[in-house]
């Protein structure tokens, strides 16, 4: 849908709420490449949120939402977690539903919204908790890989359940002592990456938020991938700083640490053969298409 | 798309989309002998359904697998077999919040794995058609029917209408369709029949010609906006009503609630000129009435064609819709009534309870009889339990063998 159809008439512009007016005229839908330089500016990227102070995710919200390549045709589905604080300030349509079944959901309007609009991209993307992602909610993750569910599945890994107060999550590290952990976790994090490759995706990415313009690339990748070639998979990590005792400030320096070469969220990516071929061909056209544009600037 | 400017054009199937009272009331009805199964195949034929989401459990797999077949056919847009009763219906959800017509089918142990859904659609008024073929859902394992699963259902939110007959599934799934859909209602509905005394039976059914269809859904006539970024997206608020402990959270919460039971009783208004109202009555100014749902009130029928030979006169009430529950047509069905039985497939005596509640002088609401696990309930048993209860000295059943 773009900003043309929603529109507000003259007479009613002052009587709208903030938000909408923002939309209508400032949104960067439909801007050739929107990204994260955006995020500050526009009102629809997430302007307030009700997440701890400093709290990573904040700023991964605002880098994932900045980079869809299409966000006046993407819907996205949560699950319930610290994630669905935001979801209620988000500027394109989100589904919450319930906790854990956020891949499900995603199938089914993934292919609602594919039999309603032959000939149309509409891009479903989800974005849901380790704990929605990896323990309750596995059953789902796994089959709509199996299946080939076109869509993005992004989880933000705060290796923990933050939302309840910080309980043992299977994404948390062995050893981390936590509530329902006591003794300190008696498992090895749960390796997704390497199953979401096993179980049929075909572009698989672990790495931190600390770097927007990497987070850029990644989300826009995983997105257009998803739409022609078949699911994809982003793992983030966005510390929960509260429950791991750091300040509002510590979250980036945390990322900085736990990426760093052999730790374990040094970036790591998974793409077929077939996904980087689509990538390359997309690189090919946008570099012709810039080219044309110059030569006719120049001829100008 | 505008539901009423389609109607008369075909989809492609050939089929022409028809105004829903010319299909149920006007165009022609051929008899056919079918089994539950194939009806609600034969009814989905009809229904202009865009994704029904399949799982196999006893008895339901059969109708689910004959769907599979539509889809091949062209007749359903899409179909798939979900991985387990929850992620069924959460896929579901998701169809109908991107604005499908979604249908589906469960029974037992499926529709309580996937009980966390339901109160959940109707919250957020997803139209979605469920058929519940009852099985017990008691351990041991059981396959056989079993109505104790419907009394889970009736606080969900969702519409919950229980067939008789072939002959009313058929119809209740196109109508149900209609009921859910319109904008003052746009609720799940859970159209429920007794597994295999049902499903499994073949009966004679009068279905509408297979070249006439319901128009589709429209996802624009609803109360809330449809998940296709084809609306405004709208900041919904800034402090998300879950994390506060404050009034305001209390009451949206709460008033959420009330609008969706209000939303269960507008939907009277479109189902009793379909259905012929919420119940069906027989001789309620007889001293004596057998009061129930479903295939109870068949057993019912006939026990009251014995009790006749006896010369016994007794009355009928066959409730067809369990929510909306009809409280004042049972108050007045049942105000002559000095005797008022319950028969019930299921070990607890919901519905005898639901008829406590509702009626002035409950001691007149005889419990039973009920029967469990899968047992059948010959009619003899419903008028040993009515003999019993008079006073009457009764031979007994096994006394009959010897
Ligand atoms: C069926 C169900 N079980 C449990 C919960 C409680 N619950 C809500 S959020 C949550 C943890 C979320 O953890 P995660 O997915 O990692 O997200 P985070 O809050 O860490 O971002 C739990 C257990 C629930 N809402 N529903
Ligand atoms: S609890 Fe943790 S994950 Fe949740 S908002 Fe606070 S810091 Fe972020
Ligand atoms: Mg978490």
């Amino acid at each position: 849908m773009s900003k043309e159809k929603i529109q507000i008439c003259e007479e009613f512009f002052d009587i709208m709420p903030p938000e909408y007016q923002a939309l209508v005229t400032n949104a960067t839908w439909g801007k050739e490449g929107r990204g994260w330089k955006d995020v500050g500016v526009n009102k629809e990227l997430i302007e307030q949120h009700s997440l701890c102070a400093g709290c990573p995710e904040s700023m991964a919200f605002r880098y994932i939402l900045a980079s869809l390549p299409n966000p006046e045709d993407t819907v996205m589905v949560g699950s319930t977690g610290c994630t669905s604080l935001v979801f209620p300030h988000v500027g394109v349509h989100n589904i919450h539903s319930l906790f854990g079944n956020q891949n499900a959901i995603a199938s089914g309007l993934k292919r609602a919204l594919t039999l309603r609009f032959p000939g149309k991209v509409k891009d479903v993307v989800v974005l849901a908790g380790d704990g929605a992602t990896v323990d309750i909610g596995l059953d789902y993750t796994l089959q709509s890989w199996f299946r080939q569910e076109m869509f993005t599945t992004i989880c933000f890994d705060n290796e923990l359940y933050a939302n309840t107060g910080g309980q043992e999550s299977g994404l948390m590290q062995k050893g981390f002592v936590a509530k329902m952990a006591p003794v300190g976790k008696k498992f090895d994090k749960v390796r997704l990456p390497e199953i979401a490759k096993e179980s049929g995706c075909v572009y698989v990415v672990n790495c931190t938020v600390s770097k927007p313009s990497l987070v850029e690339k990644v989300i826009r990748n995983a997105v257009y991938i998803a739409r022609e070639i078949g699911p994809t998979y982003i793992q983030l990590y966005t510390p929960c700083i509260l429950e791991i005792g750091k300040n509002s400030m510590e979250g980036l320096q945390e990322m900085r640490d736990s990426e760093k070469p052999g730790e374990r969220f040094a970036y790591k990516e998974f793409i077929s053969d077939q996904a980087k071929a689509f990538l390359a061909d997309l690189a090919e056209k946008e570099k012709a298409k810039k080219a044309s544009a110059k030569e006719a600037l120049a001829q100008a | 798309m505008d539901s009423h400017s389609i109607i008369g054009t075909k989809n492609k199937k050939g089929q022409t989309f028809t105004d829903p009272y010319h299909l149920f009331f006007e165009a022609q009805r051929i008899p056919s002998f079918f089994t539950g199964s194939e009806v609600i195949k034969e009814a989905i034929r009809r229904a202009s359904v865009d994704l029904m989401v399949a799982y196999p459990i006893t008895p339901q797999s059969e109708a689910a697998a004959l769907i599979g077949e539509l889809y091949a056919e062209g007749y359903v847009t899409d179909y798939m077999r979900g991985e387990n009763e929850f992620g069924v219906m959460s896929e579901c959800a998701g169809g109908s919040f991107g604005g499908a017509r979604v249908f589906t089918t469960t029974a037992g142990p499926g529709t309580m794995r996937a009980m966390e859904n339901f109160p959940m659609w109707s919250g957020a008024r997803l139209p979605i058609e469920m058929i519940v073929t009852c099985r017990g859902i008691n351990s041991p394992l059981s396959i056989q029917p079993d109505t104790l699963e419907i009394y889970f259902l009736l606080e969900t939110g969702m519409l919950v209408w229980h067939a008789e007959t072939a002959q009313d599934f058929y119809d209740w799934i196109l109508m149900g369709f209609m009921v859910a859909e319109q904008p003052d209602v746009h609720l799940p509905i859970a159209i429920c029949c007794d597994g295999f005394f049902v499903t499994h039976t073949k009966d004679v059914v009068n279905l509408t010609p297979a070249d006439m269809c319901l128009p589709p859904y429209d996802p624009y006539r609803s109360p809330v906006p449809c998940m296709d970024m084809e609306c405004p997206p709208v900041r919904m608020m800034r402090d998300p009503f879950i994390m506060k402990s404050n009034y305001i959270s209390y009451a949206t919460h709460a008033s959420w609630q009330q609008e969706v039971r209000a939303a269960i009783e507008r939907s009277r208004k479109h189902t009793i000129p379909l259905l012929h109202g919420l119940i069906e009555t027989e001789n309620t100014d007889a001293e004596i009435l057998i009061v129930s749902s479903g295939t109870a009130v068949s057993q019912g029928r006939e026990a009251i064609r014995l009790l006749a030979d006896e010369g016994l006169r007794v009355g009928l009430v066959k409730i067809k819709s369990l929510r909306p529950w009809p409280y004042h047509e049972i108050r007045e069905a049942t105000k002559h009534a000095k005797h008022i039985f319950v028969p019930e497939f299921n070990v607890a005596g919901w519905m005898a309870r639901e008829i406590k509640s509702t009626i002035p002088d409950s001691d007149r609401v005889v419990v039973g009889p009920h029967v469990a696990g899968g047992m059948t309930m010959p009619p003899e048993v419903i008028v040993e339990h009515i003999q019993r209860t008079l006073g009457k000295s009764v031979a007994t059943l096994a006394g009959r063998g010897s």
